[in-house]
């Protein structure tokens, strides 16, 4: 059935600045304005602007808010004071992802969970189904704006003080007031800024002419698999556990929250396979969906703008996961060789 | 730099896109500024290999971007006689300029009077307008 794209404060001026738009997660979004290389490259060199504003914002507030949120969330959050941040996950019963997350913490019982725009309304009703008395959630996502401003000079061009990463603050971009979040989805410094909805045009405009490349959803996805962030979606899901995945730090398995057990059993047993980091050895860009010889799946492949080769990430059997091992993908009939690499794919040092 | 959008009056084109040089019993094979265009910044081309025949309306190879795979359709049938090196090593030449430096395979025509059946670049445009 055909089903309306929703659309960002932003739409026109994707449109106005050429943007290519295509269909994510039920939004009309930039694919990429100038294009995917140029893009990634002023990100790893200065600064980029990507709309992030399809992003689900959900708001836990209450006296057990953070009781709540302890029991469905994996990571402590008894490690984080108001003005810091916390990536962790939605987990299920069988240690599976539901989504993979940022939590703010707002105040010691007001939290506020940046979701991916896939997810935003399967984290609602999960987070609703299981409320609490004393705990209230509500899906905010519509009030705001999301952008984010990634690169080297991100902060030095918005004229943001220094902070650490995962902390945020109230701040101002020429005038316009920001949540000001050391958060992102590239590698690079930078920060997220969350803005009311109506305020969401201006500060884009303020943030291009500050000297920002805009950047589409390329661009965010070839920076995002260079230094190993995973996709929920392809590299992660409901039916792919924490372990498996590498995201066991993520996971205080000394709480407890939804699938803790299952996930100390799989931790303690290892997992059968893992999500592994590739660099492409023969000349071949790797896709989603192919097959890895010996019993694996490619999850997320592209070429990497920064190495000029085929990279990617896939599960492997965990005979096969270690660093250097070689693996051979099925690339549409074509067997190819890749490497196990350690994370990050990319490294700044890594260029001269 | 990507180039500016053109379709030479000496090429024939296929509606999938792609032309044809045609020089004696041999033709030069590529892909079209709006092909490119549509496709992105080229990454990779996965070439037939060298004595290989392809076949009118058949993929002969495969061209990619960051984001995507795009198969390439022959516009004639023949025998790959030659392909080109340069962009196998630098895909983005195809951007740059795809009807000079960044042409993919020369082939030796299977068929003379096939290229009479391609589209002339008036016909061409005409299948533009309709994307």
């Amino acid at each position: 059935m055909a089903q309306t794209l929703q659309r960002t404060p932003l739409h026109d001026r994707h449109v106005a600045l050429g943007a290519r738009m295509v269909p994510f997660a039920g939004w009309e979004m930039p694919v990429q304005y100038e294009g995917v290389i140029e893009e990634h490259r002023a990100v790893r060199t200065d600064a980029g602007v990507f709309d992030v504003s399809h992003m689900g914002e959900i708001e836990v507030e209450g006296p057990r808010a953070h009781e709540l949120l302890q029991r469905l969330l994996s990571n402590d959050l008894d490690r984080i004071e108001p003005g810091e941040a916390q990536y962790t996950l939605l987990t299920n019963e069988r240690g599976g992802i539901v989504d993979d997350l940022i939590a703010y913490r707002l105040e010691p019982f007001r939290y506020l969970l940046v979701v991916n725009a896939s997810n935003r309304e399967t984290d609602y009703r999960w987070l609703k189904e299981r409320e609490i008395s004393g705990s209230d959630v509500r899906d905010v996502s519509s009030d705001y704006g999301l952008l984010a401003v990634q690169g080297p000079r991100a902060i030095e061009r918005l004229g943001l003080p220094p902070a650490k990463p995962f902390t945020f603050g109230e701040g101002r971009v020429d005038g316009i007031e920001v949540m000001v979040n050391r958060t992102g989805y590239t590698g690079e410094d930078g920060c997220e800024l969350l803005c009311m909805a109506e305020d969401a045009g201006r500060l884009w405009d303020a943030v291009l002419a500050r000297g920002a490349t805009p950047c589409g959803l390329g661009a965010r996805d070839t920076l995002r698999l260079e230094v190993c962030y995973p996709l929920h979606g392809n590299d992660i899901s409901p039916e792919t556990d924490a372990i498996s995945a590498g995201l066991g730090w993520t996971c205080a398995l000394d709480k407890q929250f939804t699938g803790a057990e299952e996930l100390r059993r799989i931790k303690e047993r290892g997992p059968e396979r893992k999500l592994v980091p590739f660099v492409m050895e023969e000349k071949a860009i790797p896709r989603q969906g192919m097959p890895i010889e010996g019993g694996g799946e490619v999850t997320s492949g592209t070429h990497s703008p920064m190495l000029d080769v085929g990279i990617g990430m896939g599960y492997v059997p965990s005979s096969a996961a270690a660093p250097d091992t070689e693996l051979v993908i099925d690339v549409r009939g074509r067997p190819r060789r890749a490497r196990v690499v350690e994370k990050p794919i990319y490294r700044r040092e890594e260029t001269s | 730099m990507a180039a500016t959008e053109t379709y030479p009056e000496d090429l024939k084109y296929h509606r999938e896109h792609d032309w044809a040089r045609v020089e004696g019993d041999e033709a030069v094979l590529g892909i079209t500024w709006f092909a490119q265009d549509a496709l992105g910044e080229l990454v990779h081309f996965e070439p037939p290999q060298s004595g290989t025949t392809i076949a009118r309306d058949e993929p002969y190879g495969e061209i990619e971007s960051v984001k995507a795979v795009s198969d390439v359709i022959a516009p004639l049938s023949g025998e790959i006689i030659e392909v080109n090196q340069k962009v196998v090593d630098a895909p983005e030449t195809v951007n740059e300029d795809p009807y000079g430096e960044g042409w993919l395979v020369r082939i030796r025509l299977a068929d003379a009077s096939e290229p009479d059946s391609l589209l002339d670049v008036g016909a061409y445009k005409h299948v533009l307008a309709e994307q």
